[in-house]
């Protein structure tokens, strides 16, 4: 089995290493490179669940380790890791990668950076696909950080566009605020316990190397790397922004796998959550929900609504997090990637079609994403409204569809949890309220894309339906978005035992006795809060649904005027509260005047007097070297030697005359001497 | 008076004439002479030390040789300066400088 991992693991890998060297030489660009890459993946994916659904072993799990770095007694391990829980996620993410592979050949046909578009894709399966294998901290913050590049490549993928290369950064910079935070706390368990595998980890603190407050505080830190990744309050303000990218990006990365690792990175380190972490993390995850979701109602935009919604989603699966409602958590972030990976395909093939139809009539000022434009697509896209439709169902939680599987487990666990502690009675009205208006803003968005009068007649002329490439994904994400496929082996769709709760069960805690108490205690109230759960969700879906259709379907109900009465409350979620301009404000504006200062400091004082004044005093030592060197030197050692050697010979060479009597006369004279000098 | 003195001035104003015919005179023949008057003036000195100081006869003996030596020398220096009378055209010894530093 471990082969397999390794093989999913890295064939994408390849594929991205063969897109970026040879891509654009390949025929079809090397498309199929990346997509026989994934569905390859696939088909591992599937391997491995049909496996460990042929064990039914809940706790069954399998690793492989190779030490890494070993230097004395820092040591880390690399290597992958299998239990249920990772078998599921590949099996989802390599589902939904390999759809939107095949979507994208539809949809980025003709694009000039196919190849490298692509590429990124893959990269960004093997990233993670890395982080749902990572057996410990180490290599997950690593693969962590890979997809927050992949997802960085990808937003700004159109980057000729300003818009879309700031919201890259913008991704980017936000994502590093919460991996500050997660790697502040690997750190602290790191310190505690030298390790950075799970499964030591949870055997060092069940044995108690670190308890209490500091096992709440690095708990909730390594938590801030899901604020982040899965954009929670306050963090959520990339996510909207990053539908700049391609709209399968946005389905596959923003919507499915990769906003959902925080979710699953949370589920990995469950058992170090604190009572008090999983508290804090219910209360984010719980108002993120009802946050975002009232920012979707106002928006106009296809994309930033479903943006909004997914925030929404995953504050869901958080909040299930933290009432300690594991098994929820995890089924949600299944059927949600299902469900809203439909929604954002949907959606790009409406944008595909407005795109085309607006080019058509040459009008390149109308944005194609713009719901207002839209309106009776239904008749014209028959495919992708009865799939949209479904996804829709599915996330307004109507029973026969996943979405209410899930999303009636969390709330049933929310419920259970206030029923338990009635201090905390808000976080249910958080899961109900964010659940009325996900149904209005859904169906708010069905009505205003697809059903009414066209808002524009001679562009609605030219929509088509998008081609089959484009259409299949969407159907087999529809069958994944119903009941059938969680409820099995039993068909009945309010069943609450399907494979998948079979297969995953709560981990224990390790967090100590108290935390174990709690979690017990949810326990037996879970089964009492499962009945009016249900009723209060499907009511709350069907009230949503209602105002929906009286505001925008019938029109009884007036959008505008309900808007100019509540104008404060619809300005203040039109504007997303103001998050981007609060945060500009106080965040990024005095920090670009301390980088302003900071400059002037560095350019005026700095440079010029530090910088500019060394480089002074080395010209002038240099300066006086050079003098000392030519004068001294050179001109008096060097030539004064040579000065010399030339005077004497041209006083000796006056004594060589050549002839001969001088030399005679000169030894005559020195024999003289001689004898001069014996005798004398 | 000594007889040996005798012998010894004729010698040194043979020597001395030699000597100044060497080292003033420009053709090369009357400088190979000038070395010949020289040389027998060494040959007077050697014959006449040995006639009035030993039984022996070195002096006569080393005076033989140097007639000999004399005789190579003159063989070989005359044909020195037949060369450089075909180089230089002229037996003036000033003109044969090429050596001068």
């Amino acid at each position: 089995m471990i082969i397999y991992a390794y093989l999913i693991l890295f064939l994408p890998l390849l594929a991205f290493v063969i897109q970026m060297f040879f891509g654009n030489r390949l025929p079809r660009r090397g498309d199929f490179v990346s997509i026989s890459a994934v569905l390859l993946t696939l088909a591992l994916a599937i391997a491995l669940l049909a496996m460990v659904l042929v064990f039914r072993e809940p706790g069954f799990h399998s690793q492989s380790l190779f030490h890494w770095i070993d230097i004395g007694t820092f040591q880390v391990s690399l290597g992958v890791y299998l239990d249920n829980l990772s078998v599921i996620m590949l099996f989802v993410v390599a589902l939904i990668s390999s759809l939107v592979h095949i979507y994208s050949v539809g949809y980025m046909q003709g694009d000039p950076a196919y190849a490298r578009y692509f590429g990124f894709l893959s990269l960004f399966t093997f990233s993670m696909n890395g982080i749902v294998l990572s057996a410990g901290f180490f290599s997950i913050f690593i693969f962590w950080e890979l997809v927050g590049l992949s997802s960085y490549l990808l937003i700004g993928f159109w980057y000729q566009k300003d818009s879309a290369a700031n919201a890259g950064k913008k991704a980017f910079l936000v994502n590093r605020i919460g991996d500050v935070g997660m790697l502040i706390g690997i750190m602290l368990f790191w310190s505690a316990v030298h390790s950075f595998n799970f499964e030591t980890i949870f055997g060092a603190v069940e044995g108690g190397s670190l308890a209490g407050t500091t096992l709440t505080i690095a708990g909730l830190l390594v938590f801030c790397g899901a604020i982040g990744k899965s954009a929670q309050f306050p963090l959520h303000v990339w996510l909207p922004d990053a539908m700049e990218g391609p709209t399968p990006v946005s389905a596959l990365i923003h919507a499915a796998t990769m906003v959902a690792a925080g979710v699953y990175m949370t589920l990995r380190v469950f058992p170090l959550l604190t009572a008090e972490a999983q508290m804090v993390i219910a209360y984010i995850g719980g108002f993120t929900a009802l946050f975002a979701a009232t920012i979707a109602v106002t928006q106009n935009d296809i994309k930033r609504v479903l943006a909004y919604s997914t925030v929404s989603q995953l504050g869901y699966m958080v909040l299930a997090l933290g009432v300690g409602n594991y098994v929820a958590g995890f089924f949600h972030l299944v059927t949600h990637a299902s469900f809203k990976a439909l929604l954002f395909l949907g959606s790009g093939s409406v944008i595909h079609a407005m795109h085309h139809g607006l080019e058509t009539v040459n009008d390149h000022e109308t944005d194609p994403q713009d719901m207002r434009n839209m309106g009776g697509l239904r008749k014209k896209m028959p495919v992708t409204y009865v799939t949209f439709l479904v996804a829709t169902l599915a996330i307004s939680g109507i029973p026969f569809t996943s979405g209410f599987l899930s999303k009636d487990a969390i709330l049933a666990g929310s419920l259970a949890y206030a029923m338990a502690h009635p201090n905390h009675f808000m976080l249910p009205v958080f899961g109900f309220g964010a659940a009325i208006l996900t149904a209005f803003y859904m169906f708010r968005q069905v009505f205003m894309t697809f059903h009414g009068e066209p808002a524009r007649p001679e562009v609605h002329d030219h929509i088509h339906e998008s081609p089959q490439v484009m259409i299949a994904p969407l159907g087999i994400l529809a069958a994944f978005s119903t009941f059938l496929f969680y409820v099995l082996p039993s068909v009945n769709p309010f069943s609450t035992h399907g494979w998948l709760q079979s297969l995953i069960t709560k981990p224990a805690t390790v967090a100590g006795e108290s935390t174990t108490a709690a979690a017990e205690e949810l326990g037996h109230v879970l089964h009492l809060a499962h009945e009016p759960a249900m009723l209060i969700s499907i009511s709350a879906a069907v009230l949503g649904i209602l105002l929906a259709y009286l505001f925008y379907q019938r029109k009884v109900l007036d959008a505008r005027a309900w808007a100019q009465r509540l104008s404060p409350l619809y300005q203040l979620s039109y504007h997303k509260y103001y998050m981007d301009e609060i945060y500009s404000k106080i965040i990024v504006q005095p920090f670009l005047a301390l980088c302003r200062v900071v400059a002037v400091f560095d350019m005026e004082w700095y440079d010029k007097v530090v910088i500019d004044g060394f480089a002074g005093v080395i010209r002038g030592v240099s300066r006086a070297s050079r003098w000392f060197d030519d004068t001294v030197v050179d001109g008096i050692l060097v030539n004064g030697v040579g000065k010399i050697v030339v005077f004497a010979g041209a006083v000796i060479r006056l004594f060589q005359t050549g002839r001969l009597q001088n030399y005679l006369m000169m030894m005559l004279f020195g024999i003289i001497l001689i004898f001069a000098f014996i005798v004398f | 008076m000594n007889h040996l003195v005798v012998y010894l001035l004729v010698s040194a104003v043979l020597f001395v004439l030699g000597l100044l015919a060497v080292m003033s005179r420009r053709n090369a023949i009357a400088v190979l002479m000038g070395v010949e008057l020289i040389l027998n003036a060494a040959n007077i000195n050697f014959v006449a030390f040995t006639r009035f100081s030993s039984t022996t006869l070195d002096g006569h003996l080393v005076a033989i040789f140097v007639i000999i030596a004399a005789a190579a020398e003159a063989a070989v220096a005359l044909a020195i300066v037949l060369n450089i009378y075909h180089n230089y055209q002229t037996i003036n010894v000033d003109d044969a400088a090429s050596l001068r530093g």
